[in-house]
Formats: C-alpha cells, sequence, structure tokens
C-alpha cells in the first residue's frame, strides 16, 4: 500500500525513515528515558541513604521487594535504552549497509547477553544468595 | 539508495562552530555511549559480585580501589561516570523539553545548555562527598 494524499501523519512515518521503523524506535527511547529518570534517582538516593555498602547491606536491600523490584526495572529498561541510543549512534555515523545491520546485530545480543547476567544476579540475590 | 557516500549522515564535529549548544549535544551522545559501555558494565559486574559471594565481592572492591602509583584510577573512572550519569540525565531532560518545540530560542537554548554542565559538575561533587561521608 503506496502513502497516498489521504494517509495521516503517523500512517506516513510508520515503517519508514532511516532504520525502515518509522517513528517507534524514537518514541522508545523518550519513553525508556522517562522511566530511568525515575528509576536512576532511585538508584542514587538509595545507595546514598544505605547505611554502609558492604555486602550484608546491599544484599538486604536488594533481597526487600522495596529494592529488588525497582532494581529489576532499572536493569531492564537501562539495557533496552543503552541499546536502542548506540544503535542510533551507528545509524548516523555507519555509512555501509551491511555494517549497519551487523552492528545493530552484535548490539542486540550484547546487551540482551549482559542484561540476563544482570538479571540473573539480582534474582540469585534476591531469592537468597550467601 | 543513491546517497553519495563521501558525504556524512549526520553532521560531523569538523563542520561545528564550538558553542554551549553543540558542546552539550554531543556530550549527551559520548555520556550515553560511556554510560551504555563502561556504565552499564560495571553495574554488571558489582550486581554479578555481590550474587557471588563474599570472597568475589571482595575481589570487586580490591578491584576498584586499586591504584596505580598512588592514583585509584577505577575509582576515577567511577567519578568519571557519576559525571557521565548527571550530564546525560540533565541534557537528556533538556531534549525532552526541545522534543516539545520550546526552548530553541538562542538566549534560552543556550542558558540551559550551560546550566546542564554547571549542574552535571555540582551534582557530581554533591554525590561524592555524601558518598564518602564528608557532610555525614
Amino acid at each position: 500500500m503506496s502513502v497516498g494524499e489521504s494517509s495521516t501523519p503517523l500512517g506516513q512515518v510508520r515503517g519508514i525513515g532511516s532504520a525502515n521503523h518509522g517513528g517507534e524506535h524514537w518514541i522508545r527511547e523518550r519513553l525508556t528515558s522517562a522511566a530511568l529518570l525515575l528509576l536512576g534517582l532511585w538508584l542514587v538516593v538509595s545507595l546514598l541513604l544505605l547505611p554502609r555498602l558492604d555486602r550484608l547491606t546491599l544484599t538486604e536491600w536488594l533481597q526487600a521487594p522495596s529494592g529488588a523490584v525497582p532494581m529489576a526495572l532499572l536493569i531492564v529498561i537501562a539495557f533496552i535504552h543503552s541499546v536502542d541510543g548506540l544503535k542510533t549512534v551507528v545509524d548516523d555515523y555507519v555509512h555501509d549497509e551491511g555494517s549497519r545491520l551487523l552492528l545493530h546485530g552484535i548490539l542486540t545480543f550484547a546487551g540482551i547477553g549482559a542484561g540476563s547476567l544482570a538479571l540473573f544476579s539480582l534474582a540469585k540475590i534476591a531469592f537468597g544468595a550467601n | 539508495m543513491t546517497r553519495n557516500p563521501d558525504r556524512p549522515l549526520s553532521p560531523h564535529l569538523t563542520i561545528w562552530k564550538w558553542g554551549p549548544g553543540m558542546l552539550v549535544s554531543i556530550l549527551h551522545r559520548v555520556t550515553g555511549g560511556a554510560l551504555a559501555v563502561a556504565g552499564l558494565g560495571i553495574f554488571t559486574w558489582w550486581l554479578w559480585a555481590i550474587a557471588a559471594g563474599a570472597d568475589e565481592y571482595q575481589k570487586f572492591v580490591e578491584c576498584i580501589l586499586w591504584e596505580a602509583g598512588g592514583v585509584p584510577l577505577i575509582l576515577l573512572v567511577l567519578v568519571g561516570l557519576t559525571w557521565a550519569f548527571w550530564q546525560h540525565t540533565l541534557s537528556g531532560i533538556r531534549h525532552l523539553v526541545m522534543d516539545t518545540g520550546a526552548g530553541y530560542e538562542l538566549r534560552t537554548n543556550r542558558l540551559f545548555a550551560v546550566l546542564t554542565i554547571a549542574g552535571s559538575l555540582f551534582l557530581t561533587a554533591l554525590t561524592w562527598a555524601l558518598l564518602m561521608g564528608v557532610w555525614a
């Protein structure tokens, strides 16, 4: 279906753009940034409010739902936002389509891989590492 | 795709006149890259070390406090990443405001750009002062 005069402004950007997926990537970067504004401040304030930064204190903090749940959200959203951001940099500076797709693939793999390690570590702490 | 590959896809640093607006713009990208790679790297390493047990966590702390000729290099990287966090956060807020179409007037734009730099330096100093218990 071609983009005709009857299409809406949203319909004109869906599926196109420099990375061929219109405005969705752009919108997700902003939504995750708003979430990270809250979660990033939560992390800094939480660390500053802890009486000490030794392993026992950190473990107790992350075993409580008030620590574990925001931390899980922070991990997932920070990795999504980071991979999106790095892909944007690749889109802007890598001219060759093949290299661009390869780098996007590497970023996706590395992001999901490292993010999973972080989530697994958090789960292990939250459910009782000793 | 008929594009002249000699022409840049995005404006490159060399063709811009330096000023607060473009400085903050490129800092947003640099700090974002640093946070994504080094920030999330150390963050994941930290969570892994807490989960791995007391011995591994002790090794992590020793690595962070490692000194080269009396200079704690990794700790300085953490201070740098703290600055990157605040700079990226403040210039991120600036970008969210600009996404609504506001703040493009030359004086306003310049003022917001300068404020993000002043703010990030202040908040970095404040964070580490509190972290080291200077005022505790």
